[in-house]
């Protein structure tokens, strides 16, 4: 017997893919091209939501203006965390640079707490639901998942079209060569690590239509994301794509058939799983 | 065009080069021949900028290139074409001439440059959306000097462009040294192959252990007795 | 002889502190010190060789529930249900490392592994709420009069001091057992090129997985006492990425590659949260995590090999040089 319930429980797990697909996204992209995991990439997407809750509740800024402003101050946090960070670091053993934005993610969000206290905030926007032969779908969920699409694709026309792009996909296969063309190591790894915090603003966007703003929000979808981007093999932009929409499934159905934690939980099970199985992931590690 | 100028070179204490000169003028093709461990990839990393020279001068038309930074030696007119050719292997022939027009100045000009290497190397035009990881070694050589030229350079580094390839495909490469000659562009190549090699140069020289032991024409250098027996084997 | 008087007059001192009139409130944070010590040593293990684990909450939260819920729910004496609970990490511990091992998982990406692991068990305890009080928090039952053998429950400050002393102790002593092992060497080759270990036929599999071992017991065992000892547990304090990144936090502070750096790192996680606790209260929450998270940065940056790392690299830097001296003064006679 067909049940409405269940696919529209697909279907909100689809949308939620889009967004998690978009974070996965901006975390492969500085994994495959840098080399380096930011353990606190939430932790930014985080301070975008608190940016955009800030400008349009406490200013009254247009939330289209107060989104775009989130985006570009998350990119810019995103540069410098590479630029203060990232770089003094980037020769010396991998391990610490994933420490020391360990130690980036335990300061944002114990700043921030500092700032702001721990109190649920929210944008207060109550988008409709809209219904579809009797399933009942989020307008706020469908918006998101339509802007991490749009994002998406124009990430993907950046990186193929344009130079800086290709400057961007050719470094992440041969670093040393560059700069006999003219190409500032440097100069690319800032300017992926801002695109990369742009991605996180993006995220925030979507993420605080929906969702309470607190400091710790990044505990809730931090861990799945690194989750969903070693499944999907580590740098693998497409296979972090598609290992998004499973991951997004499996919480959505899991949490259909047994309470909420519990699609978590099984979500991170079938993760440690795959590990025995495939540890490259999916689509397989990048060399 | 390039004066080298009693140029030494180290690794840590380890000197590589001591008291290189020579020169390259223009429209010339240059080699610096010499057999494994002779310093021919250090003395190019010199002049790319790679390496810091312990000592001695390097100009290119005149500008200092001690103090260029690495990656502004290209907008001086110098491109580098590197041992094993270090294409990217996941994007295609067309990306990977794009990357070779970065700078500033040569994309403004990528439309004209592309046409004139696609006009050069036909193959290279037909295969434009193939990978490169996927071409064959003398095809990826062309790709690598068509990527060099890309930023319209006044003068081309060639290192051991025939590293590594079969024999047949090495004498392709030649073929396509000759051919860049005749375009008119300078060449500055370094290389172990010296019978093939000096076929297609006016002059060179002879590196051993980090000094320039011999220099001349490639005739001269050919009816050279110690050179023929040392390293041609007749 | 020297240096084992000096240990002695240390240890005695040691031992008599609860008798030179410590308040109780020190000697709380003495007791806190020295079980996090433990573990931080317990961590270093992993950590020193290159295995860095950002998933211990794991091993913490599972000794320290597994113990308080077998003796609420099944009324079985600790006795009993930390052997259990150390058994159960064990297994944890190879269920993960195996794998990881078997399949060359490093870095980043066993950095992430640990990491899901942490997460999945405060998630477990999150989900079992009705058995584990979930974000509430979990609290063992007293046994009588709260002092009893039987239920390994304190309430005296003193009594649970010594246990503690004893118990770091036996940590320093295993760190310096594994440090002079012939498996150090083993495992240090290993961390700096598995290949080529492999390849003159070092067991690496088996060799990581013995290092985690330990360190995941120890560890189980360090979040058992804490339960103990605090007789209240919750997941944020003992397990998930918080808490794993507070270990590594203060072993990097304190110095990854001798023996007491992580108790110095413990020192100075532990004071500089009571003492801004104490200064400013629970007004500014957060700030002792701020002033960790910010340190933790500054620290990988500035001074990988910690405080104590640091202190003794000069000290053996002027040791080399007095060595170079009298080796030089020896030959030239």
């Amino acid at each position: 017997m067909f049940d409405i319930y269940l696919l529209e429980t697909i279907i909100n797990g689809l949308l939620l893919g889009g967004v998690l697909a978009l974070l996965a996204l901006g975390l492969n992209l500085i994994f495959g091209v840098i080399d380096v995991v930011w353990i606190c990439y939430a932790e930014l997407v985080m301070l975008g939501m608190y940016t955009i809750f800030f400008l349009y509740s406490k200013f009254g800024i247009p939330l289209v203006l107060a989104c775009l402003a989130g985006i570009a101050v998350v990119a810019v946090i995103g540069y410098l965390v590479h630029f203060l960070i990232i770089s003094p670091l980037l020769g010396t053993a991998p391990i610490n640079q994933l420490l020391a934005t360990g130690g980036l993610l335990f300061f944002l969000q114990s700043f921030i707490t500092l700032l702001f206290g721990v109190e649920f905030r929210n944008i207060g926007l109550r988008l409709p639901v809209l219904e579809f032969f009797g399933m009942y779908i989020s307008f706020a969920r469908l918006l998101a998942f339509c802007t991490a699409v749009v994002g998406m694709i124009a990430l993907y026309l950046f990186l193929a079209k344009t130079y800086m792009g290709t400057a961007i996909r050719a470094i992440s296969q041969d670093r040393d060569v560059m700069v006999l063309m003219g190409v500032n190591s440097r100069k690319v790894y800032l300017a992926t690590s801002a695109i990369g915090g742009g991605l996180a603003g993006l995220a925030a966007c979507l993420l605080v239509l929906q969702y309470d703003i607190h400091p710790a929000i990044g505990l809730s979808f931090g861990p799945i994301t690194f989750m969903i981007c070693v499944l999907g093999g580590l740098g693998n932009m497409i296979g972090g794509f598609v290992a998004a929409f499973i991951f997004s499934q499996v919480i959505a159905v899991g949490g259909f058939y047994f309470e909420l934690e519990w699609g978590y939980v099984v979500a991170f099970a079938i993760f440690i799983i795959m590990m025995f199985i495939r540890p490259q992931g999916i689509l397989g590690r990048r060399s | 065009m390039l004066q080298v100028k009693a140029v030494d070179a180290y690794y840590g204490s380890f000197q590589a080069l001591f008291g290189i000169g020579l020169s390259v003028e223009k429209g010339e093709a240059v080699a610096v021949i010499g057999p494994n461990g002779a310093g021919k990839t250090t003395l190019l990393r010199v002049i790319s900028g790679l390496m810091k020279p312990g000592g001695g001068n390097l100009t290119m038309e005149g500008k200092n290139l001690k103090t260029v930074p690495p990656h502004a030696i290209i907008e001086l007119g110098i491109a580098h074409v590197p041992e094993n050719r270090r294409l990217f292997p996941r994007m295609t022939i067309q990306d990977n001439l794009k990357i070779g027009a970065f700078t500033p100045s040569a994309r403004k000009q990528f439309r004209e440059r592309l046409q004139f290497v696609y006009g050069l190397f036909p193959i290279l035009a037909a295969r434009s959306k193939q990978l490169a990881g996927t071409l064959s070694g003398g095809e990826q050589q062309m790709c690598a000097i068509g990527r060099a030229l890309m930023s319209n350079p006044k003068m081309l580094l060639m290192d051991e462009p025939s590293a590594g390839l079969a024999p047949v495909i090495v004498q392709q490469v030649f073929k396509l040294v000759q051919q860049i000659r005749q375009e008119g562009f300078t060449v500055l190549i370094v290389e172990q192959n010296i019978q093939q090699v000096l076929k297609v140069v006016n002059r060179a020289y002879l590196l051993e252990v980090g000094s320039i032991k011999a220099s001349g024409t490639s005739a001269e250098l050919l009816g050279s007795e110690e050179i023929r027996r040392a390293y041609i084997g007749v | 002889m020297n240096r084992r008087v000096t240990f002695l007059i240390a240890a005695l001192l040691l031992a008599a502190l609860p008798y030179m009139g410590v308040p109780q409130y020190y000697l709380h944070v003495i007791i806190l010190i020295l079980i996090w010590s433990f573990i931080y040593t317990a961590w270093s293990l992993m950590g020193r060789f290159g295995l860095v684990s950002l998933g211990h909450g794991a091993f913490l939260g599972v000794g320290a529930y597994a113990v308080a819920m077998l003796w609420n729910y099944l009324a079985l004496t600790p006795w009993i249900g930390i052997p259990l609970a150390l058994l159960l990490s064990l297994f944890l511990a190879i269920l993960i490392g195996y794998p990881c091992f078997k399949f060359r998982i490093t870095g980043h990406y066993f950095a992430l592994v640990t990491l899901a692991l942490s997460e999945v068990i405060s998630m477990l305890i999150m989900a079992l709420r009705n058995s584990t009080g979930g974000s509430l928090g979990f609290t063992p039952n007293r046994f009588g009069a709260g002092t009893s053998i039987y239920a390994l429950q304190f309430a005296q400050k003193e009594t649970f001091y010594w246990i503690a002393l004893v118990v770091w102790i036996a940590g320093i002593w295993i760190w310096k057992r594994v440090d002079v092992s012939m498996e150090r060497h083993a495992l240090d080759a290993i961390s700096e090129d598995e290949d080529a270990a492999a390849s003159v036929g070092m067991h690496v599999t088996r060799q990581k997985l013995r290092i985690t071992i330990i360190s995941a017991v120890m560890t189980a065992f360090g979040g058992i006492l804490y339960g103990q000892y605090q007789m209240y547990i919750n997941p944020h304090t003992l397990s998930g990425v918080g808490v794993s990144l507070q270990i590594v936090f203060a072993v990097v502070a304190g110095g990854m590659y001798v023996a007491f750096g992580p108790t110095v790192g413990a020192v100075i996680t532990i004071s500089l949260a009571e003492f801004l606790r104490v200064l400013i209260g629970t007004a500014m929450v957060g700030l002792d995590n701020t002033i960790y998270g910010l340190m933790l940065i500054l620290f990988i940056i500035f001074l990988p090999q910690g405080i104590l790392g640091a202190i003794m690299e000069k000290g053996s830097r002027k040791k080399a040089l007095r060595n170079l001296a009298t080796a030089v003064s020896l030959n030239s006679k």
